[in-house]
């Protein structure tokens, strides 16, 4: 069983309990413009420049064989992407890590012996693997070797979902998961596929579902964007449906960050996504304090 | 912190260190009196010690509650003519270095010039050593192979156990006099050896008695003028106090302070230890006080807080020794490393944690001072809410506590032949040196450049920076057909230099143990009284002495590379390798750039490079573990460098693992900074593959910004990253929390920093007063920030 992912971070404290190893999957079926992990939405290897570690030595436009790869006057490399095969030439002959390919074909072998040298950690701490992206369910065959054998060895599962994927599939995936990290965007369906590019309705029916069936607990996380999803409406109707959900454990609130904007330009994709202003403290609070007084707990960051 | 703590703490931070020509007044006044230079070597020291507790001048400062200082002044910073007796150019240096420097009077200068330095060319310790030493020695250390700790401060690095507390110096007199009792003078050659040594100590413990009682009076004479009546109160019980100990063992919390503290400037007077003497286990010891004093009323929890601050403040008006040359380099610090150690194990082997150690990290995070610097041994048995604690100050980020596996420290102890009791009464001092306390003798003897050995062998014996060969031929590696063939040239090379090291080692050892003895250190320590033994001469239970690596993670480094590019992927010769070097990577940046960002790095959990670092330890471990040496103690090994691998980096050219010319090594057991790109489980598997338990101490630094630890949770998955590395035996960890920018600010502003606490290497240290290529590399060393 093989399969698409973009990075393995070890001491990953953010995302479920403990200490844990993130598996990043390659490949999302939504789009969203705020996306901080841009890298994650095509399933195909992507070039990715890194103009701050380059040295503008020029190494890498000369071994190019199909002229993909140019300098501007300043010396910045810039990648003609319709002209580039992934063939990896150039990744091999830069000294400075300055060009990558993003995404890598791996075995579910492969990530186990990854993830099994934290296992010390993971006992200590109550921690473990989560999986997310991208979104792991856009990949299910390999998400679901992968939660396995990871059970198998005794490792905890969290998966960490747009919820977006056929009930099926979602179900039980996440039936599986010790804890589901369940990304919820916006509530009012128009704006869920303007700014996403898909509809909520089986997203809401996925958490729905799963809440039902007795699953895994859930943390739903909320990606605060100004302007998106910050409005007084959108937070009294993501109250209104998750305060019936027995579920929900806690709510995790994700201030907007541009930590994104540099990996657009990386992919040369800047165009495709939308630069916000990041929610000042006091508006983080005042959201936080806002599900609070609903009754829930609440978490800034994951 | 009350009132009174706050003047004192405020007191000693503005106290400027200054050099007091007193104590080597007082001592070559007596070395010249003719009842000193006809008496034995042990007499002769205790004549000179009796003289300065008679001599020096005393004080008691206005609010004071401990009292007694090595120079007449806070921060009055004495000398050791007859360790090292500094020229005038050194006094000069000393007094207008930008960074640890000390004022020197004209008064000092004049006495220098007219008394001190006549008497003492030639015959101080330093003189003698270095006339001692052999070519083959002089040229490695001036080479930077290794360095001297002896060469200016005299063997220490001993921490004191729970004998003050039990016995004052009247009974130990007795036992001094029950030794004496058994002397066999017809058939143990060494009996008269023993009798002067025994009869040095008493007149010791009879000087510092002597020394307590004029505080004594100097308290009542300043009572009998005090008009605050609750200012007279106390100081007629520093009267008391210092009437009662350190003649008899002490009655409350108040007096077993006290008497700790007259020991430690007996201690800090008699020589300039090196390292760390220190009270130690201070929760263990003090708690059945302080239990007894609430239970009976006579105590609070406030009054044991302010006199454990007040003890904090007396140990930060003590600056360590002035150090020059070298040992400046390898050292540059004014802390004197004492290292208060809290939690850990009862003797029994139960978890120790007591109310009085949470009390004591109350005082640790208010003082926030340099000195004493403090640490938190946790053993598997010691609940998580005492390292919790411990981390809610180092979130503070002033570098303390550094924290201890007590469980590693405890095998280590045994391994090296102590019973499991005594194992368990230890901890670490210094940096991170494990110690039996009370019955050690463990023995810093310098430094040891491992890299700039690899550098040696690669250029066949010769050192590329003065062109002099100082090593073996070992071959001319561009004729290596393996890696393993260098392997053999470096491994002969390096036991080379360690042999060198080591017949110096051992013609120090002797004539300190001949020329220096310490009688007053030897009343403490077991068992110089029973067998009748200096401590520098073989006296305590357990001896052992140290060679400190440096640089494991840069010769970790500088292997995997050369494996990596030359031998398995052949990507370049020998040949190039060798001449990119000497052009130290002129003209071979992308090159360089490889050998940085492509090849396998120590500190990634990457086997390719960590095995490499299991070599050379195991190599390094073999050639020095279990060598006698020549007063009946052991040589072990360990790793940590103080400031050294900054000096050692400056002589030692570029090196394989892409580091330039000049820069400094790596430090302790940590990757060579910013190398670790896979965050700190990683870090912490690769170091914690070493065999910690064979050593006598490890040093690894981790950094984490402020954000990653801002929250209780960050703090508990910060306690379980810990706590996993213990379970992998790993030594110890400590941490600097604080931004690269701050940092980066504070170097351009070092005037809005003055406070700014860092931990160097296993010491915390102001960061303005670090010099500016430690402050760069501070920066350097990776910041792990989760995202």
């Amino acid at each position: 069983m093989k399969g698409m992912i973009f990075d393995l971070k070890h001491y990953a404290v953010h995302d479920g309990p403990g200490i844990r190893v993130n598996v990043f999957f390659k490949g999302c079926p939504l789009h969203c413009l705020w996306c901080h992990n841009p890298e994650g939405i095509s399933k195909k290897a992507e070039l990715m420049l890194m103009p701050n570690r380059c040295a503008r030595c020029g190494d890498c436009v000369r071994t190019c064989n199909y002229g993909a790869l140019s300098q501007k006057s300043d010396g910045e490399v810039v990648a003609d992407r319709s002209k580039c095969t992934l063939c990896g030439d150039c990744v091999k002959v830069c000294q400075r890590e300055a060009i990558e390919i993003v995404g890598r074909e791996v075995s579910v072998e492969e990530i186990l012996n990854e993830v099994e040298k934290d296992r010390i950690f993971f006992d200590q701490s109550g921690g473990g693997v989560t999986l997310t992206g991208g979104e792991p369910l856009f990949q299910p065959e390999l998400a679901e070797a992968l939660i396995d054998s990871l059970h198998r060895r005794g490792i905890q599962v969290a998966l960490d979902t747009s919820g977006y994927a056929s009930e099926e599939i979602f179900l039980r995936l996440a039936r599986k998961s010790d804890l589901v990290l369940f990304d919820l965007k916006v509530m009012d369906n128009t704006k869920h596929r303007e700014h996403t590019g898909v509809t909520n309705e089986l997203i809401l029916k996925n958490l729905k579902a799963i809440d039902d069936s007795s699953g895994p607990p859930i943390w739903v996380r909320f990606p605060l964007i100004p302007g998106v999803n910050d409005d007084q409406k959108n937070l009294e109707q993501m109250a209104e449906f998750l305060v019936e959900l027995k579920s929900v454990k806690m709510i995790n609130v994700l201030p907007y960050h541009k930590g994104g904007v540099e990996k657009f330009h990386r992919l040369g994709r800047d165009g495709e996504f939308k630069v916000y202003e990041p929610p000042s403290q006091e508006r983080v609070d005042s959201v936080m304090n806002f599900f609070r007084a609903k009754g829930f707990k609440v978490k800034q960051g994951g | 912190m009350n009132e009174r703590i706050k003047k004192l703490r405020e007191q000693s931070l503005n106290a400027k260190p200054t050099i007091s020509p007193e104590r080597a007044r007082i001592v070559t006044e007596a070395y010249r009196s003719p009842e000193v230079q006809r008496a034995s070597y042990p007499m002769q020291r205790a004549l000179v010690f009796k003289a300065l507790m008679e001599k020096k001048a005393i004080f008691i400062d206005e609010g004071e509650l401990i009292v007694g200082e090595r120079g007449p002044a806070h921060k009055a910073t004495p000398t050791y003519p007859e360790v090292c007796c500094h020229s005038l150019e050194d006094l000069e240096t000393l007094n207008s270095r930008p960074k640890t420097s000390y004022a020197v009077d004209e008064e000092t200068f004049q006495l220098y010039r007219e008394e001190i330095i006549p008497f003492w060319r030639g015959r101080s310790m330093r003189d003698r050593i270095f006339a001692e030493m052999t070519p083959e020695w002089k040229a490695a250390y001036e080479a930077g192979i290794f360095t001297e700790f002896m060469e200016q401060r005299a063997p220490g690095h001993t921490v004191l156990g729970d004998k003050i507390y039990k016995k004052g110096l009247l009974d130990i007199k007795k036992d001094i006099e029950e030794s004496l009792s058994k002397l066999d003078f017809y058939n143990d050659p060494e009996a008269w050896d023993k009798k002067e040594e025994l009869e040095a100590m008493a007149i010791c413990a009879e000087a510092l008695i002597t020394y307590a009682r004029r505080h004594a009076e100097l308290a009542r004479e300043l009572a009998a003028r005090e008009k605050d009546p609750q200012r007279k109160k106390e100081l007629e019980k520093i009267a008391a106090t210092c009437e009662w100990v350190p003649a008899h063992a002490p009655r409350d919390f108040w007096e077993a302070l006290q008497y700790y503290w007259f020991v430690h400037v007996g201690v800090t007077t008699e020589y300039n230890t090196w390292d760390s003497f220190n009270p130690g286990r201070l929760d263990q010891h003090l708690y059945p006080f302080y239990k007894k004093g609430l239970e009976e009323g006579t105590l609070t929890q406030e009054q044991a807080k302010e006199l454990l601050e007040a003890f904090w403040v007396k140990f930060n008006n003590q600056p360590a020794p002035p150090k020059v040359g070298v040992t400046a380099e390898e050292s540059g610090t004014y802390t004197d490393f004492a290292l208060i150690n809290v939690g850990g194990l009862k003797p029994d082997g139960r978890d120790g944690a007591n109310e009085l150690s949470y009390l004591i990290l109350d005082v640790i995070e208010e003082m926030r001072l340099l000195q004493p610097s403090s640490m938190v041994q946790i053993s598997a048995k010691n609940p998580d809410s005492l390292l919790l604690r411990a981390l809610k100050i180092v979130r503070t980020g002033f570098g303390q506590p550094s924290i201890f596996n007590t469980d590693a420290i405890v095998q280590e102890l045994v391994r090296q032949g102590k019973t499991v009791e005594d194992a368990r009464k230890g901890g670490a001092s210094g940096c991170v040196e494990a110690g039996a306390f009370g019955n050690e003798a463990y023995i810093l003897t310098g430094y040891f450049n491992l890299p700039k050995v690899f550098e040696i062998t690669l250029n066949n014996g010769v050192d590329p920076r003065s062109g002099k060969k100082i090593g073996l031929e070992t071959g001319d590696p561009r004729n290596f057909k393996t890696f393993d063939e260098l392997m053999q040239a470096f491994e002969k090379q390096m036991r080379y230099f360690i042999d060198v090291k080591i017949r110096g080692n051992n013609v120090i050892e002797k004539l300190y143990a001949t020329y220096l003895p310490a009688p007053f250190l030897s009343l403490f320590i077991d068992d110089c009284i029973a067998k009748g033994k200096d401590y520098h001469n073989g006296g305590a239970r357990y001896n052992t002495r140290y060679i400190q690596g440096v640089g494991l993670g840069s010769i970790t480094d500088i292997l995997a590379s050369i494996k990596f590019n030359v031998y398995d992927q052949k990507i370049i010769t020998m040949d190039e390798l060798l001449q990119a070097l000497r052009k130290n990577f002129e003209g071979y940046e992308r090159l360089r750039d490889r050998f940085i960002n492509k090849t396998p790095k120590y500190g990634n959990d990457d086997d390719y490079a960590d095995d490499l670092a299991r070599l050379v330890f195991d190599m390094y471990f073999r050639m020095i573990d279990g060598r006698p040496t020549v007063c009946g103690g052991t040589y072990r090994i360990n790793l940590l460098p103080t400031t050294v691998h900054v000096y050692f980096g400056k002589v030692t050219g570029a090196t394989a693992d892409g580091r330039k010319a000049g820069e400094p090594l790596s430090e302790g057991i940590s990757p060579v900074q910013g190398m670790d790109r896979k965050g700190p489980t990683a870090v912490i598997k690769s170091v914690g593959k070493l065999d910690h338990i064979k050593t006598g101490g490890t040093l690894l630094n981790q950094k984490f910004t402020p954000q990653l630890l801002a929250e209780e949770e960050g703090l508990v998955k910060l306690k379980d990253l810990i706590r996993s590395y213990f379970k992998l035996m790993g030594h110890h960890i400590q941490f600097n929390v604080v931004t690269a920018e701050t940092l980066r600010d504070a170097q351009k502003h070092p005037e809005k920093y003055r406070d700014l606490i860092v931990r160097v290497a296993g010491y915390s240290d102001y960061f303005v007063d670090c010099a500016k290529e430690l402050q760069d590399e501070i920066i350097r060393r990776t910041e792990h920030q989760g995202f």
